[in-house]
């Protein structure tokens, strides 16, 4: 990049890699005659692609992430073989616990729009449910239990995923296609010249037609360099990891009122997080360091809801943002006020399962084809200048 | 016979595995961690560490000095959820372990 000439140029300069940014260069490339370059301040799988719990499920409260999921998850499945890398996917459902009334009555909705989607969950009694989880305390029969659950929800084709390799993979992939990807080289400045943007990194400025802006949680601070502004917010989130043990536990199990989540990887390790009361953050930083309260908030959830869990070891904790939206609807499309800026965020701790989704769609917008439907849902100008968001098609689905 | 060298014994990295993800261009420890999974077992990269680093600036043609361990994540040692559940103490015990 220190060099002048054409390679000072690219027609499209992706500012983030991790998965979405990654996904949406191997799309775009695999469309052929651009020049794509990515740029990320860190390494692969230093933000949130990196951290979070590997979930990709189908079991959504709207139709429209019901659907993008169905998808996306059909292509996290053929994810292995065509980009010939192992992402330790395994698909043994997910299970949603409730304990209240509302809790329950809300799965019992989810189930129908899902069943119309085609989708096989169902509400299963508990019975069922410690049959499929017999480690669980469901609160049920006649000695009782700390967990108190009224009902459950499963769907056997949800899925859990090692996250790291899927940027390896897109990384490669894209690489193979043409796509130049820098590592470690911030962006430090963007600015409008003619209809061109110049990026100013440590090694020198580089000349794109358009940006699109994967930055995740960090997505407000880069969309600020070039003059736009974007209203989502990052939330920290903690998980923690335990020692491997033997193969047991099939579903990712999942609490709706305490937003508890666990699941055994095939590494056989245990992880999974739980809902925190958000931080105050008026300066919206992206906040990482780990928390002993979060430590034993999990340690206590886990307990109560497997009570055979207490001699299990925790071995690591660590946490990631969620890129929170006003609504809780991703945003994506062009930035008001910046054409040519492009952006894809707000995806709400979500971001890593829509990504293969998502990012084939981006492409084809990218590449001129009529947009998919999300890009009127989630535009950008959805946020009046009074950031009251819309509170229709609001995702009830938003866990840990 | 097998010549195979293990580096990290929890994770099974061998030294092969490490010289192929610098090969790769992983070329500093925390990249090296996610791409083999050295130090991600229950001793968390406090025996393997220094073992690691050296076969990668070995293989990188680097200065083991100018290498940066990986972040540390809590806890120092592994602790029974049973433990963190009961705010430290041994479920039901009366003493602070």
């Amino acid at each position: 990049m220190s060099g002048r000439g054409s390679s000072n140029r690219a027609d499209v300069v992706i500012v983030g890699a991790g998965v979405m940014g990654l996904a949406i260069a191997y799309n775009l490339a695999v469309r052929g005659g651009r020049r794509i370059v990515v740029l990320d301040e860190h390494y692969l799988a230093w933000g949130a692609s990196g951290r979070n719990g590997g979930g990709v499920r189908q079991q959504w409260s709207t139709e429209m992430n019901v659907r993008l999921m169905q998808e996306s998850t059909e292509l996290c499945a053929h994810f292995a073989e065509e980009m010939g890398i192992n992402v330790w996917m395994r698909r043994g459902g997910y299970l949603f616990l409730a304990r209240t009334k509302a809790a329950a009555e809300r799965l019992e909705r989810n189930v129908g729009l899902q069943n119309r989607c085609d989708l096989p969950t169902r509400m299963i009694p508990l019975e069922e449910v410690r049959d499929l989880v017999p480690e669980l305390d469901t609160g049920h029969g006649a000695s009782g239990g700390a967990s108190g659950f009224v009902a459950a929800c499963y769907n056997p084709t949800d899925a859990i995923v090692f996250p790291w390799p899927f940027l390896w993979g897109y990384a490669r992939a894209a690489e193979r296609r043409g796509v130049t990807i820098r590592t470690g080289l911030p962006v430090t400045a963007i600015e409008r010249q003619g209809d061109d943007f110049v990026l100013t990194t440590p090694e020198g400025r580089l000349t794109a037609g358009r940006v699109v802006c994967a930055a995740g949680a960090w997505s407000p601070r880069v969309a600020r360099l070039a003059g736009g502004a974007l209203p989502d917010r990052p939330v920290r989130h903690e998980i923690l990891s335990t020692e491997p043990l033997k193969p047991f536990l099939k579903p990712m199990v999942s609490v709706i009122e305490s937003g508890l989540y666990l699941s055994q990887s095939l590494r056989g390790e245990l992880v999974g997080g739980v809902s925190m009361p958000e931080e105050p953050n008026p300066d919206g930083e992206v906040r990482l360091g780990s928390r002993l309260d979060f430590l034993t908030t999990m340690a206590r959830g886990l307990v109560a809801l497997m009570p055979r869990l207490g001699h299990v070891k925790v071995v690591r904790q660590w946490a990631g943002p969620y890129d929170v939206s006003p609504d809780g609807n991703p945003i994506v499309g062009e930035l008001p006020g910046v054409p040519g800026f492009y952006v894809v965020c707000g995806f709400g701790g979500h971001g890593f399962m829509m990504a293969p989704v998502v990012a084939r769609h981006y492409a084809a917008y990218l590449d001129g084809e009529p947009p998919h439907p999300f890009f009127t849902a989630w535009r950008a100008d959805r946020f009046g200048p009074g950031g009251a968001p819309p509170s229709a098609d609001r995702e009830e689905m938003i866990i840990g | 016979m097998s010549r195979k060298v293990i580096l990290c014994r929890c994770e099974d990295v061998t030294l092969a595995d490490v010289q192929h993800a610098v090969k790769l261009g992983r070329g500093d420890l925390e990249e090296v961690k996610r791409y083999t999974g050295f130090g991600t077992g229950p001793c968390q990269g406090k025996e393997c560490l220094r073992e690691v680093a050296r076969a990668v600036a070995e293989a990188a043609g680097s200065d083991p000095a100018a290498l940066s361990p990986f972040t540390a994540r809590p806890p120092l040692a592994p602790i029974e959820l049973g433990v963190l559940a009961a705010g430290g103490r041994r479920p039901g015990s009366s003493t602070r372990k």
